[in-house]
Parts: C-alpha cells; sequence; structure tokens
C-alpha cells in the first residue's frame, strides 16, 4: 500500500484473472516506465479473492513507453497460454524492447521464438476449439438451444467466443468450459465462469448420424493413423461423438481393404444393359476423321474440332476456328490463338485482337467483308504459375495447319490475304520471308493470290516505349488503310 | 427396393462419395450471419472438424444427391455396371442434414457431387437447388461446394456460381487417352469447354458491373479439378504435365490428386493393388513447388531416368541432388528464389531468414532454429561460420541425408 515499497526489491502485482490482459498491460507500463527490473517482479493471478493492492506509482510526469505496435498484438495472444511463468516473460520481452525495438525481427533469438512457440500454441488451440467443440441440441421450438462442452488447453473462451458468435448467429449456444463459458441469446455475448462436464447435455439424436457419416467417409485402404492423430489427438477424443469408432475403424481396416481388393469383379449389374441402350447406343460414332470434304465453312469447321494434325490439341483448350463471311473480300491471317482465343473459341478476342479491331476501324475497313483467321488453329504455350506464355509454332506445325487454312481459302475465294506477322507469311507463302523488310508489300502467289505483308499486331502491344509504340500504331493504320485501297480495287 | 431411412441412405451415399479427395473450405470470401441473423460463415481459413483414421480431413459433409449413374467409368464405385447397392436422397433431406450437422458445429459445409440420372440437366438442377434453398430459405452463410456436371446448361452453371463458393469438374484422369479409356462415355473435350467456361465466368464476374459497379457473385472460392494417379500408365512427368496446364489454362484454387483406390466390386481392367499413397503425397509436394516455388513443370523432373518422382525423398530434394551446380547457397545474401530452391527451406521459413538477416548474419544453428531439421540443409548451404566444402559433391550424399533423415523419424 505504500509507494514507499517501490523502494523495496520485489513488487508483486496482481491480476484480475489468468486473461486480464489490460491489468498487466497497465502495471507493466508504470513498472517500465518506473525501470523496476525483470527479476523484481512477482505476477500473481486474484483467482476471484480480493487482492491486495500494490499501488503502482505513474511513471516519471511525460515519460511515455514505446514498443512496436506488433508486440501488443502478439502478447495479447501470447498472453491466453496457460504457462504461468508468461507474465513474468512478456513483461521480459517488453523490458529487452526498449534496448532492442528490432527484436521481435530476430526469428532467431531464444525470446522471440519462445514467444512466437507460445503464440503458435494458442492459435493451434482457438483453431481446434473452432474445430471441435460440438454442440447438443436441448429443446424445442422457441426453446431450442445448443450446448457444447469443450475442454482447450489454453485460455482461450474470451478470444474465441466472436467467432461463433459470427457463425452462429441465428441460434442461442452456450460453450462450456472449466476455466470460463459462453453464452448468446441470439443478441447478447455473456462471458460466466467455469463448468463441469456434467452441466452440458450427455446426448444428441443427431450423433448417430454423425457417426453414421464418419464410418462411411472413411476408406479402409488409405488406413494413416498418425496422419489422423497429428490433427485430432486423443486428448481431444473425449469429447468427440464420432471419436469412440475410431479404434474398431483402424482394427477392421486391414480386413476389409483387403476383402475390397479380394472381391473379384461380378457381372454387371441388372440394369446395367438397360442404362447403354437407353443413353449411349443412339450416340453417334466418335469422329471417324477429319479428312471428310467440307461444302461450307460451318462443316469445315465442324470437323476441325477434332484436329489431331499436330500434337497442339493436346495442351489447348479448342481449335479456334476463323470467323467471317462466307463471302469475305479479305482475309486476314494472323499466328495463332491466344489464351483469350483458346478460352473464348473465337478468333483475334485477346488484347491483340482488340487493338486489330480498333485500326480497322479508324482505317475504315468494313468488318462485315472481312474473315480472320489464324495460321495454326491451337494455342501453343509454356504454362507459368497461372499464366500461360505463348510459344511460337514451328514449321511443322504451320505446315499441318495448312490443311485447314486452304479449305478455308478454296471455300471463301477471296481478292487479297493479308499475312499479319511472320508465322503467317510462311503459311501463306510457303517459305519464310522478312515481314519488317517486306512490310507493305504485295506478293502474288502461283495460283494469283495476292498477299499482302505486315506485322502481327502483338508487335504493337510489345512496345514499351511510348513514342515508338504510336509510330508503329501509325504505320500499322497506315497498312490497314492500303487494304482497304486495294479491297475497293 | 423398400424405403430407405435417411440414415441408410447416408450411409450409401457418403460411402460413394469418399473417392473424391477435395475437402477444402478455404480461400472463399469472407461471410459471416451478424446481418442476416441466420447460420453459417466463412472465414479464408478452412476448419477441418474432424478426421478419419484414413488421415483426410473432414471439412464439409461430402456426399452424392444420388449413386445412380447411366455412366460406365471402370475406376468409379458408382459405375452403371456396378453391382453397389444405390440410393437417392430428397433436396429436402440434404438440407435438412446440412443444417442439422453444421448447426452442431460438425462441418463447415456441403460439399454435393451425384451421379448423373436421366440428363446432366436434371441432375444439376437438382443440385442447383439444394443450394439455392440452402442460401436463400434457410441463410446459409457456411460453404459450398457443388461438383459440377460439364453437359449441364450454362444458365444452371450461371446459378450454381451464384449459390456456390466453388465448382469443380473433374478431369478424371491425367490424359485424354485415360480418359477415353477407362470413361468411353465422357468426352475430355467437353470437360476442358467446361473448364474453359467457368473460366470465364469467374473472370467476367470479378469484374463490376457497369450499372450498379458492384461485383456479382460468382464461385468465390473458384474452381479446382481431381485426377486420379495410378489408374492408367501416366508418369508423374505426364501427370505434372497435365496439371502445370490446368492451373495456367483455367486458374484452378487446386489440382486433386487421389490414389487410385480398389473399390468394391471394382472393374477386372483395374489394378487391384493397395492405393499408391505415397506417390500420391509426392505429386502433392511436386505440385507445391510448381505453385509456392517458383520451379516450372519440365524443371522438377529433369535429368530423371524415368519421369517418376523419387518415393524415398522429397522432390525438391531429389531435384537439388541432381542440380548440385547450383549449390551451396549463401543464407546470408541468396534472394528469396534462390533460398526457396534450397531442400527443407519452406515458404515461411526464408520469409524468417530474410526479414531476420536484415539485422544479423546468421549462422548454422540460427538456421536450425528456424527449421525442423538441418540435415537435409547442410550440404546446401553456406552460413557464417559454415561451408559445406566438398559435402555438397560427394557421392554417397543422398543416402548418408535419408539416413539421417530417417534416424529423426524414428526418434
Amino acid at each position: 500500500m505504500r509507494p514507499a515499497e517501490l523502494d523495496l526489491a520485489r513488487h508483486t502485482v496482481w491480476l484480475e484473472s489468468e486473461t486480464d490482459f489490460a491489468g498487466w498491460r497497465d502495471a507493466a507500463r508504470r513498472l517500465a516506465l518506473n525501470e523496476i527490473r525483470p527479476e523484481d517482479i512477482g505476477w500473481r493471478v486474484a483467482d476471484g479473492s480480493d487482492p491486495p493492492r500494490d499501488i503502482l506509482p505513474d511513471g516519471p510526469h511525460g515519460a511515455q513507453l514505446v514498443v512496436p505496435r506488433e508486440f501488443i498484438g502478439r502478447a495479447e495472444t501470447a498472453f491466453c497460454h496457460r504457462d504461468p511463468g508468461r507474465f513474468a516473460f512478456l513483461y521480459r520481452m517488453l523490458w529487452r524492447l526498449r534496448a532492442e525495438p528490432k527484436l521481435l525481427a530476430i526469428a532467431s533469438d531464444a525470446d522471440t521464438r519462445r514467444l512466437e512457440t507460445m503464440e503458435k500454441a494458442v492459435r493451434r488451440d482457438s483453431h481446434k476449439m473452432h474445430a471441435f467443440v460440438r454442440f447438443r441440441k436441448i429443446g424445442d421450438g422457441a426453446d431450442e438451444r445448443y450446448v457444447a462442452w469443450f475442454e482447450p488447453d489454453h485460455f482461450i473462451v474470451e478470444r474465441n467466443a466472436d467467432f461463433f458468435v459470427r457463425r452462429f448467429t441465428g441460434m442461442r449456444w452456450t460453450i462450456l468450459t472449466p476455466h470460463a463459458s459462453a453464452d448468446w441469446d441470439g443478441e447478447r455475448l455473456a462471458i460466466g465462469p467455469g463448468a463441469n462436464k456434467e452441466d452440458a447435455p450427455a446426448e444428441d439424436d443427431t450423433e448417430t448420424l454423425w457417426r453414421t457419416y464418419f464410418e462411411n467417409i472413411f476408406n479402409p485402404a488409405r488406413l494413416k493413423v498418425k496422419a489422423m492423430q497429428k490433427e485430432m489427438p486423443k486428448k481431444y477424443w473425449r469429447n468427440l461423438p464420432e471419436a469412440s469408432l475410431i479404434p474398431d475403424l483402424i482394427a477392421g481396416a486391414d480386413k476389409a481393404a483387403i476383402a475390397m481388393i479380394a472381391r473379384m469383379p461380378t457381372t454387371p449389374a441388372p440394369h446395367h444393359a438397360k442404362v447403354q441402350a437407353k443413353h449411349w447406343l443412339k450416340r453417334e460414332l466418335p469422329e471417324a476423321g477429319d479428312d471428310k470434304a467440307a461444302n461450307t465453312i460451318p462443316e469445315l469447321r465442324e470437323a476441325a474440332k477434332g484436329c489431331r494434325r499436330c500434337p497442339l490439341w493436346r495442351d489447348a483448350t479448342q481449335t479456334v476456328f476463323g470467323e467471317g463471311p462466307a463471302g469475305a473480300k479479305v482475309i486476314f491471317v494472323g499466328e495463332q490463338p491466344g489464351d483469350q482465343e483458346d478460352i473464348a473459341g473465337k478468333p483475334f478476342v485477346g488484347p491483340a485482337g482488340k487493338v486489330f479491331d480498333g485500326i480497322l476501324d479508324e482505317a475504315g475497313v468494313d468488318r462485315q467483308k472481312v474473315y480472320v483467321t489464324n495460321a495454326v488453329k491451337h494455342f501453343k504455350f509454356e504454362p507459368r504459375g497461372k499464366r500461360r506464355i505463348h510459344s511460337k509454332p514451328n514449321a511443322g506445325e504451320v505446315q499441318a495447319c495448312r490443311w485447314w487454312i486452304d479449305q478455308e481459302f478454296a471455300l471463301i475465294k477471296p481478292e487479297l490475304a493479308v499475312a499479319l506477322g511472320a508465322t503467317a507469311a510462311l503459311s501463306l507463302l510457303g517459305k519464310a520471308i522478312p515481314v519488317t523488310k517486306m512490310r507493305g508489300q504485295v506478293i502474288e502467289r502461283e495460283d494469283g493470290l495476292r498477299v499482302f505483308i505486315t506485322i502481327h499486331p502483338s508487335f504493337i502491344l510489345r512496345i514499351q516505349e511510348p513514342v515508338e509504340k504510336e509510330a508503329e500504331r501509325e504505320r500499322f493504320l497506315r497498312d490497314m488503310r492500303e487494304v482497304r485501297r486495294l479491297m475497293a480495287a | 427396393m423398400s424405403a430407405l431411412s435417411v440414415r441408410e441412405k447416408l450411409a450409401v451415399l457418403s460411402d460413394a462419395a469418399k473417392y473424391d479427395a477435395s475437402c477444402a473450405s478455404s480461400g472463399s470470401a469472407k461471410r459471416d450471419s451478424l446481418k442476416s441473423g441466420g447460420i453459417g460463415s466463412t472465414e479464408g481459413m478452412g476448419i477441418c472438424h474432424s478426421y478419419a483414421p484414413d488421415g483426410r480431413c473432414i471439412s464439409l459433409l461430402k456426399i452424392l444427391l444420388t449413386n445412380f449413374c447411366i455412366y460406365d467409368c471402370s475406376y468409379c464405385i458408382n459405375r452403371s455396371s456396378s453391382n453397389v447397392r444405390r440410393a437417392r436422397f430428397t433436396i429436402e433431406e440434404v438440407v435438412k442434414l446440412t443444417m442439422d450437422f453444421y448447426r452442431r458445429n460438425y462441418i463447415e459445409g456441403l460439399f454435393l457431387s451425384s451421379g448423373v440420372i436421366r440428363s446432366p440437366d436434371e441432375t444439376m438442377g437438382e443440385m442447383v437447388e439444394v443450394a439455392r434453398r440452402l442460401r436463400l430459405e434457410e441463410k446459409f452463410g457456411g460453404y459450398i461446394h457443388l461438383k459440377t456436371i460439364p453437359e449441364a446448361s450454362a444458365e444452371l452453371i450461371e446459378k450454381a456460381g451464384l449459390y456456390a463458393d466453388r465448382l469443380s469438374i473433374n478431369v478424371e484422369l491425367p490424359t485424354d487417352e485415360g480418359v477415353k479409356k477407362l470413361a468411353p462415355e465422357k468426352r475430355p473435350e467437353t470437360i476442358r469447354l467446361s473448364m474453359a467456361g467457368l473460366r470465364r465466368k469467374i473472370e467476367e464476374k470479378a469484374e463490376p458491373t457497369l450499372r450498379t459497379k458492384k461485383r456479382e457473385r460468382f464461385a468465390p472460392g473458384g474452381q479446382s479439378t481431381q485426377m486420379i494417379i495410378g489408374a492408367d500408365k501416366t508418369s508423374d512427368d505426364g501427370i505434372l504435365h497435365s496439371s502445370a496446364r490446368l492451373y495456367g489454362s483455367y486458374h484452378l484454387r487446386r489440382v486433386y490428386y487421389s490414389a487410385f483406390s480398389p473399390i468394391p466390386d471394382s472393374s477386372s481392367s483395374l489394378p487391384l493393388q493397395k492405393p499408391p499413397l505415397m506417390r500420391e503425397h509426392r505429386l502433392y509436394q511436386a505440385d507445391w513447388l510448381m505453385r509456392f516455388y517458383g520451379f516450372s513443370q519440365p524443371e522438377i523432373l529433369a535429368g530423371s531416368s524415368d519421369g517418376m518422382l523419387d518415393l524415398a525423398i522429397d522432390p525438391k530434394l531429389a531435384w537439388a541432388l541432381r542440380n548440385r551446380g547450383r549449390f551451396p547457397v549463401d543464407i546470408n545474401r541468396a534472394d528469396r528464389e534462390a533460398l526457396l530452391r534450397v531442400p527443407g527451406l519452406g515458404t515461411k521459413v526464408v520469409a524468417k531468414i530474410l526479414e531476420t538477416r536484415r539485422h544479423r548474419r546468421l549462422r548454422l544453428e540460427d538456421v536450425g532454429r528456424l527449421c525442423h531439421s538441418i540435415a537435409k540443409l547442410r550440404p546446401f548451404i553456406v552460413a557464417e561460420g559454415w561451408s559445406p566444402g566438398t559435402l555438397t559433391d560427394k557421392a554417397g550424399l543422398r543416402s548418408k541425408i535419408v539416413q539421417s533423415c530417417e534416424q529423426l523419424a524414428l526418434f
């Protein structure tokens, strides 16, 4: 009671309860400001009785105690640990933090590690409480209530009550533990004293169903008892209605698994033939091949769906076929579908397609008269996490896909082809040409088809430098105006 | 057939669902019942409410609406030619079971799958109706995972995404050839298109709408898939290639690997043996390397002779032993990417090393305090006062590490 006591070597701090973090924080602040060393303090919990109060003085006038904000949150978590030495330990951390403000960042320090270990234990216990609380229902209608008995390792009821409020808002419930209880009446949360197992209901009919589920979801061929016990230690079993089944399930597992393997395949179930006849027999046989002659673009598109002419179909989602009117005057040929095109199943809908559309529009090219397609009709890529990096199709793949592009040209009979980039040029001309050098030129094929050479619009997208990008866009726009002129001619 | 009780149906229809590996209840939008006054929440992290003796967590009520099925996939216990006992839940029964279990805190939510009866749309329609009633009539805020039937109509998929947290479509087997052989009625092309459709919907709905500027709800927990391991002859390299493709193409949250498990009354076209659990485990580890450790798929097994993961040691250690030229890595200097490739260093430990070394140089024993076992690590790192010398390149290194890890495990 006498402030003079502060001059003595030892101070006793009385906390109101095991979870009196506010009391600890207040005492710790005053003690630290008065330079009381950790070894000179004894920490006690009052436990209901009225504690003798050691009046701790305020710190020197105007003095402030500064600790990392992070510490307060972490200390509050560790404070729920059942370790009786935690009050002294946390004060020692506080003491050290004044001289070593970076202490919490040094994961290899023994005290920092201990703090982390305690926090982890409390968090794990909380997590297990969220998982293993089992409510039993009592009463019906307006009297319906749910009551659970749970035995946590640490003092975590107060800390976790809000979780259950958020989750079971529309229910009236009580969680009883040896240390404290939490009660929600649908509107208000009340924390009360500890209780006994006998205070909770002894049974609930629904547990029969739950045990039925537990028994049947278990696969005896995959027995992994250690893995189970690591996550659901035996100490929790006594309050889990399903746990009493475990020993028998384990004991019978080997036999059940062996029986499963040993049971010889039997004859098909009686209804099987009927099901087959009704649902599967009339289904047309799988595609016999894709080399049937197609007379229209839709027929050709249909045939190309199952294309296996090169291995690119394996990793792609679908064949992305050309699009446009059958009477198009010009066919634009790109390289291959990209990520977006592969997903949508339509050509030129991704970022490069958007650039292309914009410029075509600006150049006054009538989209109604235009057919767009790609030299290669499956997307070739390398997966990188959640992205797919475009890879250039090789000459073999381009050659394989000529099967389709030649037929597209044969059916549409355009006056002009526009090769967008090197791959398209290779496909249309059968040989590699230097596109940047020859852009803007028209090459006449042996069969009379005129091929206009330009770059692929994705080239514009790849340029980082804004002035250069704009210049390239201008050049492409000029090319498209030229295409329009050629279409009109 | 006489009418089955709910308990009998539950026994049949949970037994029928147990071969699906997925149980995740994580990764959805945060949600609680404070405003609605209903029941249920999801808080980002999933919760496993129990564990079966097979070591698998029980997070969701995982059941089939029915195990009648018109498909005849040889690896599946519910195939039409199987003599397994059949049952069918009503919509009300599933809704009630879910709510009864959830209120008692047995589960995080519902994972509903189904055999296909009559037509894909009819079956999918009933599954969507279960989800709709849970959300709208029961004000249920817990987790809902619907297994999507690839052939179902776009409108039903749209509704499914509105009520469910996660949608999934199983690719079934790692290759199209495998599907054609073992699941003759299933069409891999359709499965791909459905996954592409889900990705497109998820991306489309993630954008705020023009008029309301709000995002419409559509499967906030994304999509996932499962493939069965060991029912066909695909190598691990082939399996991982498929996974990398699926992650990249359809932005899946997870690819689940399910070791093929012998099923009662199984078809004679399948291996009758215990499921390859260790192989499954190694595949998950390799999957993690692709998703969290910066490994590209071809790297993981590059230089291996048979394209199979080493069952005795984890894939990162196996990779390090094949690529010793990249080691030792200096713990006090190396960037995050290089640290993540050190055997025995997980993402969390790497984060701690990076933070700690800003303030002090790390010795071998400091690193030892941060991770589980230093034995695996020692030959691959340089630390203050520690250099592995010729240890990194020693011929017997693999067996030495395997030995010391085994000793630890025994202890």
